[in-house]
């Protein structure tokens, strides 16, 4: 009992007993720690650094736990929004098709991705295909620009593409989002930026687990008339007969910005729903990573603790026989 | 152990459960996508997967019957919502900027836009009428008509005091408006309220 109440007070019992040079079984990776008060030639295992570690951990399996419980209930609001939204870009498709194969001289890529880190991989994924897009689109007389929704990409895209940066936008989910603010964003866009052709990537939600890489084509009025005229995919877009307007060329302008805002606002919404999703199994993970951790660490923490008490009782009872003779 | 196995089999529902909660099915129609763009992708970029486009996930749309199909279906949507969604009605008729467009199963294929006014839709005997604010309506050659509006109310949702208001808080807009911007965003609330008016009275 005297003995457990002076281990709690982390003293050795009766100093009076020569320090012999005991080697204790070490079997904690820890060596003595040099935080602990004890006297000279005292050898003494610390648990105190093992205990620190333990406590860090288990708060950061806190933190995580409650991040992937807000990301789940932010996840929840976007994707009714997100979901009710993917009807939008549907006759727009139905009409113009789909052409990402496009041969024009100037894209304008538009690469939307998220402000907060701690989502998993998704905004590196945006970041590679938007390269990939661009190298597949660059080549004599054609060139290729950005257009940057969102820190994370601005940072990874400003290392060695700064040049090609038109406009760099950040904060959009500062408001929640709605179609106004998407329009207001598209004008800007078209307003200061010169297309051809616009590709939107962004990550479309599939389920918590699963988000895919989409790229989504915008053309311009110009392109429109031009592919139709040669036939193909458009070929049939004369058929349609354009009512009101002076020209057809106005209604297919309106038709073009119109297409732009509807095509962002969804892609905006998935992205932001990947976000939410792909952080919630990023802090899944990682809060399971730290309930391993904390169970290793238990089991060090024990076997130091009891390689101390094994040492203590060596002692006493080598120094116990050695004044009995 | 036994113990061990029902934990076991207790644990993939579990895991399914959770893999499935918020799932949507999105339609994966068979791989329609654009073979060019995967076949120029995977030349220059061969160790990533080329990204999917809009056209894998979208059903695809029937082609043009040789007859004239007895009904009209309607997509009808909204950023917020999808009003009607493949609805098979016998005519809507839409506020284009030409004037009120009545689109019967059969209309030639059209691409028109929109301007504030009243879109009614006609099923049988019951008439369903929305107050739209703009957007554009496709009519496709097979009897598909795809209404997108940024916009729309239903109109008993519309009240007739707000309406006068804003009716003579615009003109009064309008009458003191300096700029060219000023006055162009004045004449669209005159356009919209006076569109409301009309829609409430007629």
């Amino acid at each position: 009992m005297a003995m457990a109440a002076l281990r709690r007070e982390g003293r050795r019992f009766a100093p009076l007993i020569s320090p012999r040079p005991i080697t204790a079984v070490r079997s904690s990776p820890i060596a003595p720690s040099h935080e602990d008060e004890c006297p000279i030639g005292v050898r003494y295992i610390s648990t105190q650094v093992v205990r620190n570690r333990m406590k860090s951990v288990k708060n950061i399996q806190k933190i995580t736990k409650a991040m992937k419980m807000v990301a789940a209930s932010k996840l929840r609001a976007v994707q009714t929004k997100a979901e009710n939204s993917r009807g939008l870009w549907q006759p727009f498709t139905a009409l113009l098709g789909d052409l990402p194969s496009v041969d024009v001289k100037k894209s304008v890529v538009v690469t939307i991705s998220s402000d907060k880190g701690l989502c998993g991989g998704i905004n590196s994924t945006s970041v590679k295909i938007s390269k990939g897009i661009h190298k597949l689109n660059s080549g004599p007389e054609k060139e290729t620009q950005y257009v940057i929704l969102g820190e994370k990409a601005k940072a990874q895209l400003i290392r060695d593409s700064k040049k090609d940066i038109e406009l760099i936008i950040t904060e959009l989910q500062k408001n929640p989002l709605n179609y106004t603010q998407v329009s207001v964003l598209a004008d800007e866009i078209l307003k200061n930026v010169e297309f051809d052709a616009l590709r939107i990537v962004f990550n479309k939600f599939h389920s918590v687990v699963s988000f895919v890489p989409t790229v989504s084509t915008v053309l311009s009025p110009e392109i429109v008339e031009r592919e139709a005229e040669s036939g193909g995919k458009l070929g049939d877009l004369d058929n349609y007969e354009v009512e009101g307007g002076e020209t057809k060329g106005e209604i297919l302008q309106n038709l073009a910005e119109f297409q732009f805002s509807c095509v962002m606002f969804n892609a905006v919404l998935e992205n932001a729903c990947s976000e939410q999703g792909a952080r919630m199994s990023a802090m899944d993970s990682s809060s399971r990573n730290a309930g391993d951790m904390l169970d290793r660490l238990t089991l060090t923490y024990n076997r130091t603790r009891q390689a101390s008490i094994t040492t203590e009782l060596i002692e006493i009872i080598s120094g116990a026989s050695a004044l009995e003779g | 152990m036994l113990r061990q196995a029902s934990r076991l089999l207790a644990r993939p529902p579990r895991l399914a459960a959770r893999a499935r909660p918020f799932s949507t099915d999105l339609p994966a129609a068979d791989q329609t996508a654009d073979a060019t763009f995967t076949e120029a992708w995977n030349k220059v970029i061969p160790n990533i997967d080329p990204p999917k486009t809009p056209l894998s996930f979208m059903q695809p749309r029937p082609p043009t019957p040789s007859s004239i199909p007895s009904k009209l279906t309607v997509n009808f949507v909204l950023p917020y919502a999808s009003a009607l969604a493949t609805k098979e009605v016998d005519m809507v008729i839409v506020p284009a900027t030409t004037g009120q467009m009545g689109v019967l199963p059969g209309h030639v294929a059209t691409i028109a836009e929109l301007k504030p006014g009243v879109l009614s839709v006609h099923e049988g005997n019951e008439v369903t009428k929305y107050f739209v604010s703009s957007g554009f309506v496709f009519i496709h050659a097979n009897s598909f008509a795809d209404i997108i509006a940024v916009e729309a109310v239903p109109l008993d949702q519309l009240d007739a005091n707000l309406v006068q208001k804003g009716l003579a808080e615009f003109t009064l807009k309008l009458s003191s408006a300096t700029t060219d911007l000023e006055k162009a965003e004045a004449q669209i609330g005159i356009d919209v309220h006076s569109a409301l008016n009309s829609a409430l009275t007629g």
